[in-house]
């Protein structure tokens, strides 16, 4: 039924949300910076191979990167200016890669994106477009979008199951997308559905954004299309591909596998928005919505800004810093990245930027077998044996016996660890550790 | 300064210590009526344990400190929750240095030998306890008459357990254990007369419900170990799973089998004196419930819950010690690590094993 609230069953834990510090703001437009800083590496996978060199003039839009493998996307240019450098930055998730330093060029004219009827298009050409225009999953795992939606011979996608969940405290993105890109984000479902020739299509909404399902209910009817929208209880880590198919359709995904072999395919609302520009206006990916929030913003905003804006120029257009923060962190505070470098550029994923204190310090103690961080993962490991063989060098036990490598790393076994255990922190060195032993 | 580190950067307000404290504040209900039955003397017992327990965690934290381990771990709470467990494990009457020696063996040998906090395979309490008990044996069970019970004879100063353990080991055959006790002319609160005669329940199974015997101090009221016990569930700090997995089959046991030793027969036994004496309210709550030394997985601590009821039946009726709680839950104390080596929970998205064609 529509109207129950539903979840996934196994796991999941409970962050105050502290969306309420962003989440009545209307997405503001940052005015253009002066310089971005765009890099090859926007997406999972291959980064793209540079088809422009230094001093060479862009246009926005203009494709500057192009797929270099597979698994791989296109970079277009979000501004029009000059290349000054092509140079290796460290990005916030400490990736370093090549990325271009685009000086923008203020006075060059608007570029207009021509709209066209998407409607009229195969689903060949829809996915070409998509390829070409550089979409990407904007959850966060930026996996290429054509890849994803390419289903290949054999397999069926019965579900096409969206993700407007947004678990990770304070990020607003996505809820301000539903409010104010509804439109927008429908028609990308129908475009999405299209392609992967999908029957059924759920939209996943935790019911702290009462709001974007009411509103998304009300676009959807006057679009006459057949969506159903789906309340979801708060739970962490309810965005996940997992979890949220668990909870929409009931199905688990086995591991090691995609939601493809459930027949489902999950896309973020963000998403559905980009496809919507590439395919119903030509315009390629090169801008997003950034929630910049967090208790040491003056003024938390959601902003769409360019890829390749420099954080601290976002953080001063939101009024700076009220307090010198802890952390500064790209994405929510469940899995984002720390950094510290303010010149750090946005990403297409980056779905947040949040400056926070560290809260509730205590420190470190032996692992008391509380066995809490147990019934807090969502996919059934134990935590706690996962740091005990690790921390012995036990990888293959870690490996073998405690299935290390289903850990998606969503952190909530260290969030509820009463004896502040860097529990995520050690699966990530354990993982490095096995894969160097193979 | 701002602070690069793994995800995540939020965390929730669970602390060690705070599960420590709250032990101890779940445990306070039970020590006051114990304070308030057998008198300040039982407040000293209980004041010397924690003052061993915790100094003997700090002698020892200095040695850790000159290793370069972590030289403090007195404000973990663990250390006041190990010499409180120990004094409410005491009779009030206890010499003081039996419940220094508790301590100290609770905290030196049974926790720190083995690598301190999160280390130790026992309950570091039942450990001290237990040692005790067996190199004092006498001075442990010389019990105090709880001053609600207006008595003077020696009747009264033997636990209910003990007393009628005693009677059917000398030969009283063909009587329940409340008739025996009847016949005795045991003695019983008024309160509980009120109530018996009302309900039809044993009046020694009220006065032992709400704390109107003998024992050590901590154990003698259920109902207040009781509250105390749905506050830590309240409070997600410990679950239902060990202790009413424990009680229960303990119950189920004593009913359908306690009966056959004194001639009764199948399912005759009387359950409410049992469970409501002899330390299992405290064994069943707050120590077979111990993080450290129980299992990891809900279905494991169902599992030791099952193990301990079975034990504390077959020590209390049919074994020649006393300590039937202690001995049973140290007992499932070392199978824990087999049962968390095969209880291992289902992972995500595993479906019935098809065997592959190879
Ligand atoms: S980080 Fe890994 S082990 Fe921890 S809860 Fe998430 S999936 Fe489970
Ligand atoms: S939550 Fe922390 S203390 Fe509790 S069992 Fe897991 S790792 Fe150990």
């Amino acid at each position: 039924m529509p109207n129950d609230v539903l979840t996934f069953k196994r796991g999941g834990v409970h962050p105050e949300d502290r969306k309420y510090l962003s989440s009545k703001k209307a997405i503001e437009i940052l005015p253009t910076p002066k310089e971005v800083i765009v890099s090859l590496s926007q997406h999972l996978g291959a980064p793209a191979k540079a088809l422009k060199a230094k001093g060479d003039k862009v246009v926005k839009g203009e494709k500057i990167g192009t797929a270099s493998s597979f698994i791989s996307a296109e970079v277009h240019s979000p501004v029009n200016g000059t290349i000054k450098a092509i140079k290796k930055v460290t990005l916030a998730n400490s990736v370093s890669c090549d990325a271009y330093v685009i000086e923008v060029d203020q006075e060059a004219p608007e570029v207009d994106f021509v709209k066209t009827e998407w409607k009229n298009k195969t689903k060949e050409e829809l996915l070409a477009t998509i390829k070409d225009l550089g979409v990407v999953g904007m959850g966060g795992a930026t996996f290429p979008a054509h890849v994803k939606f390419s289903i290949p011979k054999g397999k069926e996608a019965e579900y096409l199951v969206i993700n407007g969940v947004e678990c990770e405290p304070y990020l607003t993105s996505d809820h301000r997308t539903m409010l104010e890109r509804a439109e927008g984000v429908v028609e990308g479902i129908m475009i999405i559905a299209r392609v992967i020739g999908a029957k059924k299509i759920i939209v996943g909404i935790e019911v702290n954004k009462m709001d974007a399902i009411k509103h998304l209910r009300e676009v959807i009817e006057a679009s006459g299309y057949q969506i159903q929208v789906q309340p979801l209880k708060m739970k962490y880590p309810q965005g996940d591909e997992k979890q949220l198919l668990s909870a929409t359709i009931k199905k688990e995904i086995p591991s090691g596998k995609l939601p493809l072999d459930i027949g489902a395919v999950v896309s973020n609302v963000g998403t559905c928005f980009a496809v919507y520009e590439a395919c119903a206006k030509n315009k390629p990916l090169f801008e997003r919505i950034v929630s910049v929030t967090g208790e040491c913003i003056k003024e938390p905003k959601n902003v769409l800004a360019p890829i390749g804006t420099k954080i601290g120029e976002l953080i001063d257009f939101c009024g700076g810093f009220t307090e010198e923060p802890d952390k500064i962190v790209s994405g929510g505070p469940m899995m984002g990245f720390s950094f510290y470098d303010l010149e750090t550029p946005i990403q297409k994923g980056t779905s947040g930027v949040i400056s926070i204190k560290i809260e509730n310090i205590a420190p470190q103690t032996a692992c008391i077998s509380c066995g809490k961080c147990v019934q807090a993962c969502p996919i059934g490991l134990m935590p706690t044996m996962l740091y005990r063989n690790i921390n012995v060098g036990a990888y293959d036990m870690a490996l073998n016996k405690y299935s290390l490598m289903d850990c998606k790393e969503c952190g909530s076994c260290a969030f509820v660890c009463p004896a502040h255990i860097p529990l995520v922190h050690t699966f990530k060195f354990g993982k490095k550790m096995a894969r160097r032993k193979k | 300064m701002r602070v690069v580190s793994s995800s995540p950067h939020f965390h929730s307000k669970n602390k060690t210590s705070s599960i420590m404290w709250n032990v101890s504040i779940a445990l306070a209900p039970a020590s006051i009526w114990g304070i308030y039955v057998f008198g300040l003397r039982a407040l000293l017992v209980l004041v010397v344990s924690i003052a061993a327990s915790c100094l003997t965690e700090y002698l020892l934290g200095l040695i850790d400190g000159k290793n370069g381990l972590i030289k403090s771990t007195l404000s973990d709470g663990s250390a006041f929750l190990t010499g409180l467990l120990v004094g409410m494990n005491m009779s009030p009457l206890v010499p003081l240095l039996v419940a220094i020696i508790a301590s100290a063996f609770a905290i030196g040998i049974v926790k720190w030998i083995f690598g301190g906090l999160g280390q130790n395979w026992m309950n570091p309490a039942l450990g001290g306890r237990v040692f005790v008990f067996f190199s004092f044996t006498s001075l442990m069970s010389n019990y105090a008459v709880p001053r609600t019970l207006s008595v003077v004879d020696a009747v009264g100063s033997a636990t209910p357990l003990g007393f009628v353990k005693t009677s059917i080991a000398g030969g009283a055959l063909n009587l329940s254990p409340t008739d025996l006790m009847n016949q005795a002319g045991y003695p019983v609160t008024h309160f509980a007369q009120n109530i018996a005669s009302s309900t039809g329940i044993s009046p020694y199974a009220i006065d032992a419900f709400f704390g109107n015997i003998g024992g050590c101090i901590g154990e003698v009221s259920a109902f207040f170990l009781l509250i105390g016990g749905i506050y830590l569930c309240a409070k997600k700090i410990i679950s239902w799973h060990t202790p009413l997995s424990y009680i229960g089959f303990f119950a189920v046991l004593t009913w359908l089998f306690s009966g056959y030793r004194s001639g009764l027969g199948f399912a005759s036994g009387e359950v409410l004196t049992q469970i409501f004496s002899g330390g299992l309210f405290l064994g069943a709550i707050f120590m077979a419930t111990d993080m450290v030394s129980s299992p990891i997985t809900k279905k494991g601590q169902i599992i030791f819950g099952l193990g301990c009821g079975f034990f504390t039946f077959l020590i209390r009726y049919f074994g020649a010690l006393p300590e039937a709680v202690s001995l049973s839950i140290i007992l499932m104390n070392m199978v824990v690590p087999t049962i968390d080596r095969y209880i291992i929970p289902k992972k995500f998205g595993t479906v019935k094993k098809v065997r592959e064609a190879k």
